[in-house]
C-alpha cells in the first residue's frame, strides 16, 4: 500500500512489549486533564479538535513528547485558534509560572 | 437512508488526506463486509475543524479478514478485524476483491 502513513496512525505497527503497570500521575498531569474537562464543559474545546490538533504537532514532536505534554500542547494549540488567549498572553504567563516554579512557590 | 445493508462487501476508498481522519491507515483499499450499522453520527472530520453542524452520516462496523489486512497473517484463516468506518470512505465492492 503506497501513501502517506500519518506518524499518529500506527495500527499494525510493531509496538514491542505491553507495560501493564498503572502509572503514577503527576499533580500537573491531573491538571491538564482537569483543563481539558474545563474546556469541554465550557464548549471551547471537542474531542475531535483536540484530536487533530495532537496529531498535528507533527512527526518528531508527536513521538518525542509524552501523552500529557502532547494533551497540553494541543489544549494550548486549540485554544490559541479559537482566540480565548493570545501568543503574547500565553507568552508571558507561561514565563510567570516558570518563575514561581523555579523559586518553589508551585507545588 | 444508510447506503449499504449488513452483510454488503464494501471497499474502504485508497485516499491520504491530510486533516483529522478516523478511518484507519491499515484498512484503505481494502475490501469487507458490513457487520453491522451503528446508526448516524455528525462526521468527526469536519468535528475537527469546528464544523459542529455538519450533518450527520451512517457509520458502519466493517469486518475484514486479517489475511487481507495483514499479508505475513499466519493465524487461522477465519479470524477478523472489525473497524468502525463512515460511510463517505466506502464504495460498493464484489466477493474476493
Amino acid at each position: 500500500m503506497s501513501g502517506e502513513r500519518r506518524v499518529h496512525d500506527m495500527g499494525g505497527l510493531a509496538a514491542g512489549p505491553l507495560d501493564r503497570e498503572e502509572p503514577e500521575h503527576a499533580a500537573w498531569e491531573k491538571r491538564i486533564d482537569a483543563i481539558r474537562a474545563l474546556c469541554a464543559k465550557r464548549r471551547l474545546l471537542r474531542t475531535d479538535e483536540l484530536r487533530r490538533n495532537t496529531e498535528d504537532l507533527g512527526p518528531g514532536v508527536y513521538d518525542k513528547l509524552s501523552y500529557h505534554e502532547r494533551r497540553c500542547a494541543a489544549i494550548a494549540n486549540t485554544l490559541l485558534q479559537k482566540n480565548v488567549f493570545t501568543v503574547d498572553a500565553l507568552g508571558r504567563k507561561m514565563s510567570e509560572i516558570e518563575r514561581r516554579w523555579t523559586t518553589g512557590e508551585v507545588p | 437512508m444508510p447506503r449499504f445493508a449488513v452483510g454488503d462487501v464494501v471497499r474502504v476508498r485508497r485516499a491520504f488526506p491530510p486533516g483529522h481522519v478516523r478511518t484507519p491507515y491499515f484498512t484503505r483499499g481494502r475490501s469487507g463486509i458490513v457487520d453491522a450499522i451503528a446508526g448516524n453520527y455528525r462526521n468527526p472530520e469536519e468535528l475537527a475543524y469546528g464544523r459542529y453542524d455538519a450533518p450527520t452520516l451512517p457509520l458502519y462496523r466493517v469486518s475484514f479478514r486479517q489475511a487481507d489486512l495483514w499479508p505475513e497473517y499466519d493465524g487461522p484463516a477465519a479470524d477478523t478485524t472489525i473497524v468502525d468506518i463512515y460511510e463517505n470512505w466506502l464504495e460498493p465492492a464484489e466477493e474476493g476483491q
